[in-house]
């Protein structure tokens, strides 16, 4: 491998903790709070040019409901039509096999290099480690994955990969940094955007125009015709679909959609929650292969990798839906706060919070932490196009980390157990509803903090200081409701039990 | 009209003067209010934790509660959504588990009837004038779940824009949530602490006097950052507004 | 047991919930939503697209079938255009009026090649007024979908009305999905830095889009 070693999710703490160091870094929310409220604003314009959007967002959310509910069907009409359009198809379940179909591809066209084109389905199965270990160099090409590469960084955001960085980061990264992987950045490089897409321009113009195989995702894959789309902006991808002779594309299996037509929705979902735009400048369209017209040879590597034990819950699999636009992530105020890399996935925000712990399972800290990550405010429910209810999902998977119950592991049903660490407050939970199913003793607990109320703490001690290193305690009063109605209403009241 | 108030454990507990402005309020508009004193809890805390099963009895016990009366009013958003998103779900749920239907039956019996009070005022007795005075400055925070669970839309904007002496002053990026969300605030304070900070910052930014929500929960971890960063303003539900007069300023 | 068939036998067991014998079609989609956005004369949907196009930063011209060679030799001289990729299809007279040295499409045609292009001119399939979109298919007034992205000058040209339709849903019936297609709403751009746009990355950063009345 030619460029510098790769950073990696794994290992990292769970959210909270990542959190908490994320919140007092400065400029990083100054970064995010910036890009985050940009878009929101725009979003919000594009959304509201179109008096159907309800209509749009309820047949979106439909249609992938009516895939996901026969993706077997789905997938084998696309497994044919793609095949009969003169592409090859192969089956991953999980990332290993991915990343080994895709590095015996590279191999068997003698090239050590490939150009990618962004994709989050190989950010999620670790390609680029896989392929370096391959002794195969992997290029990302959309510009914001160049920063993140280049800057041996990872991504932090599904759009906008670089967004934790401003533009003078980028700037510095790039005089530093783009040498050790091609053509050097020009002299006297300023932060300018432009001058930044300018130099991105220049150092990848040469990989593209050499390349012979390149990697990518997709945003749909039409099961009627064999049909894949890539949404992009800035041409890097049409580049990477075309003049390689050789593409290989990595989709999960949930990127299916019925038919042709059915794009008509998603074209105008997509690119007015995403960028915010009434449409993205570059999406292509490609069948198979076409005679000297783009790759000779196309591979389509179709990826389970979690998403049919995400299919197997009920409730969860509407998670199936997301079209990456990223919207969630751009109204999230804990996203905002907290930022990328501290979901510890190739998913960030909200939709990371309940896309990971399905794809992963919820047994390591750091993934029975996601389900937590956000205050059930519903920004994200509200701008999601294709109405993915993620506060219940949410919710659901709290369930799950902290009851245990039935799940899909790797295909197969299992009951797992509570997740370590929450016996406290299990035992918590549970006897602060045997009290509120007691209001006896409800009452007797709060006549006793009415009566002690002098005597208590500005701050609280142990788990108490979470509260109160921040935020006042609220005074206890002299008298609970119940004891105030109990004292002057009680008789008009005719319900007494 | 039997209208039962459902005060919530919060109001109940650390809030009572908010429960006694419902009541002072609700009887200055005719409505006679009654207080089962079986209830207890929606379960929010619980269901939102994680704990569905520890829910069920509470769901129970306020179906039980509230059982004969025509509506059931409440001083909190988020109780109310509770209620009416979330009891029809583990009703649901436990059908599916195989435990008969008596949860979701205890359900259906209580979402129609549950009304968060700003809903009930506008759209039960078809009031926005409540004869209220209250002579002061006042910004407003929408609290999440009244604003994308119950779609309150401008009903608590109409209410105070009616309220005689009232100066209403915008408040900005007020769609954004507090932080407060439960457990929430405990489980990721740094997160729940900035995101508070932030809000607190915006309100007393108004000059405002005080903050008005419709859901103390939210207004504790509000009231509670104002008062640690020095603010002057005072947190005040919407229920002390509208309850407050010439005669008895709240 | 291949891959393949593990996928699939784990995608049917996640499906227990589903009742055998529901067919795709029984899960309802409603589409309620509107086959475009607006009634408007066909002269109204052509200056929308205009419109769009400009927002987007395209450079829009409109001219008549007896204008168009002129405009189009002055687009590239304006360019200081040497060289021009030319489709196999591309209308003859469209060129009749510039000197510019012309470069057939061809399979020999490197990437390296292309990039010392100066200028590419293409027709194109279909155009979207309410999202200022122009859509190639590869057709042999258009080319291969390669010379439209390395030379760094595009000369698009529209034949108004026949060509322009009101919206995504309307464009999507007029297209074949076995060809390859490149929707294009404007030059090259990106949002990377900032979440700021910024025209101008790796496709050709001069659009210069022509809106033909045909008469």
């Amino acid at each position: 491998m030619s460029g510098p070693g790769h950073a990696t999710y794994l290992g990292m703490p769970a959210f909270p903790e990542a959190a908490d160091t994320s919140t007092r870094d400065t400029r990083l929310r100054a970064n995010l709070r910036h890009a985050t409220h940009t878009i929101r604003t725009k979003r919000a314009t594009a959304v509201a040019e179109l008096d159907d959007w309800g209509r749009l967002r309820a047949a979106g959310a439909a249609i992938k409901d009516r895939t996901l509910r026969h993706l077997d069907h789905y997938l084998e009409r696309l497994e044919s039509a793609v095949t009969a359009a003169g592409g090859q198809v192969h089956w991953a379940a999980d990332a290993d096999e991915a990343n080994r179909i895709v590095t015996e591809l590279v191999r068997a066209t003698g090239e050590h290099e490939v150009v990618k084109v962004k994709s989050m389905a190989t950010q999620e199965i670790g390609l680029n480690d896989a392929l370096a270990e391959a002794g195969i160099t992997a290029y990302e090409t959309d510009l914001a994955e160049l920063i993140v590469q280049l800057g041996d960084d990872l991504p932090s955001h599904i759009l906008v990969p670089a967004i934790h960085r401003n533009r003078s980061e980028i700037r510095d990264i790039f005089a530093e940094r783009m040498a050790r992987w091609g053509r050097p950045a020009p002299d006297g490089l300023t932060d300018a955007p432009a001058d930044l897409a300018e130099a991105a321009r220049l150092h990848l113009r040469e990989k593209f125009l050499n390349a012979k195989v390149a990697v990518s995702g997709a945003n749909f894959m039409v099961a009627e015709t064999g049909t894949l789309v890539v949404v992009e902006s800035e041409g890097n991808g049409r580049m990477c679909l075309t003049l390689p002779d050789t593409l290989i594309s990595v989709v999960g299996i949930e990127k299916v959609v019925p038919t042709f037509q059915d794009l008509e929705v998603f074209l105008q979902l997509l690119p007015r929650s995403s960028t915010a735009e009434r449409m993205n400048p570059y999406t292509s369209m490609w069948t198979g292969t076409s005679d000297d017209d783009g790759p000779r040879t196309f591979h389509l590597v179709l990826l389970d990798n979690g998403r049919t034990d995400t299919l197997a819950d009920t409730v969860g699999r509407q998670a199936l839906r997301c079209i990456r636009c990223s919207a969630c992530l751009n109204v999230c105020p804990v996203y905002e706060r907290a930022g990328g890399h501290a979901y510890g996935s190739a998913y960030p925000g909200p939709i990371g919070a309940i896309l990971t712990p399905q794809l992963r399972g919820t047994q390591s800290a750091l993934d029975a932490s996601l389900p937590y990550a956000s205050s059930l405010c519903g920004a994200c429910y509200e701008v999601c196009p294709v109405a993915i209810d993620i506060p219940e999902i949410l919710v659901h998977l709290r369930e799950r980390v902290v009851e245990g119950g039935p799940v899909s592991v790797r295909g197969t049903r299992a009951v797992i157990k509570p997740a370590k660490g929450h016996a406290a407050e299990r035992a918590a939970m549970r006897a602060a509803r045997w009290a509120l199913d007691h209001p006896s003793v409800l009452r007797t607990g709060q006549r006793l903090a009415s009566r002690t109320r002098r005597l208590h703490p500005r701050r609280l001690p142990g788990p108490g200081r979470a509260w109160s290193d921040t935020r006042e305690l609220p005074a206890v009063p002299a008298e609970s409701f119940r004891d105030w109605w109990q004292r002057t209403r009680a008789t008009n009241d005719r319900s007494t039990p | 009209m039997r209208v039962g108030l459902f005060i919530t454990c919060v109001n109940d507990t650390l809030y009572p003067h908010t429960g006694r402005a419902v009541v002072t309020l609700l009887e200055r508009l005719g409505v006679e209010v009654g207080f089962p004193a079986g209830q207890s809890c929606c379960g929010q805390p619980h269901f939102n934790t994680g704990y569905r099963h520890e829910t069920e009895p509470l769901v129970r016990r306020y179906a039980t509660a509230f059982r004969g009366y025509d509506h059931i009013v409440t001083p909190s958003g988020s109780c109310a959504a509770m209620v009416r998103d979330n009891y029809p779900r583990i009703g649901a749920k436990a059908a599916a588990e195989g435990r008969g239907q008596e949860l979701a039956e205890a359900a259906a019996t209580v979402v129609p009837r549950t009304h968060e009070l700003t809903e009930f005022l506008t759209d039960v007795l078809g009031v926005t004038d409540v004869g209220a005075y209250y002579p002061h400055t006042v910004t407003y925070h929408p609290t999440c779940h009244g604003l994308r669970m119950l779609r309150l839309g401008d009903r608590p904007r109409a209410l105070l824009g009616a309220v005689r002496g009232l100066d209403l002053v915008e408040l900005p990026g007020a769609e954004e949530c507090c932080g407060f969300g439960g457990t929430f605030a405990v489980k990721n304070a740094a997160v729940s602490a900035a995101m508070g900070a932030d809000k607190a910052r915006n309100i007393t930014a108004t000059g405002a006097q005080a903050v008005c929500t419709v859901d103390n929960s939210c207004q504790m971890h509000i009231g509670g950052t104002l008062a640690r960063q020095g603010s002057a303003v005072r947190p005040v539900h919407i229920a002390e507004i509208l309850a407050s007069t010439e005669e008895h300023v709240w | 047991m291949s891959s393949r068939d593990l996928v699939m036998a784990r995608v049917r067991r996640a499906l227990a919930d589903v009742p055998r014998g529901e067919s795709p079609s029984e899960v309802v989609v409603e589409r309620t939503y509107l086959r475009r956005h607006g009634d408007r004369t066909p002269a109204q949907t052509a200056d929308l697209l205009a419109e769009n196009l400009t927002d987007y930063r395209a450079a829009v011209h409109r001219t008549d079938t007896a204008g168009l060679p002129a405009l189009i030799a002055r687009l590239l001289t304006a360019r200081n255009a040497t060289t021009v990729v030319v489709p196999p299809g591309l209308p003859t007279d469209w060129l009749s009026a510039t000197e510019v040295r012309r470069i057939p499409d061809s399979a020999d045609l490197t990437p390296h090649d292309l990039d010392a292009v100066s200028s590419v001119v293409t027709g194109c399939a279909v155009a979207i007024a309410e999202t200022g979109t122009v859509v190639l298919d590869a057709s042999p007034d258009q080319g291969r979908r390669r010379i439209t992205l390395v030379p760094d000058h595009h000369v698009l040209v529209i034949r108004v009305p026949s060509q322009v339709v009101d919206s995504v849903p309307e464009a999507l019936e007029r297209l074949d999905p076995s060809r390859p297609q490149t929707w294009i709403s404007g030059p090259s751009a990106t949002s990377d830095i900032e979440l700021t746009r910024v025209e101008g990355v790796h496709g050709p950063r001069a659009l210069d889009v022509v809106l033909v009345t045909e008469g």
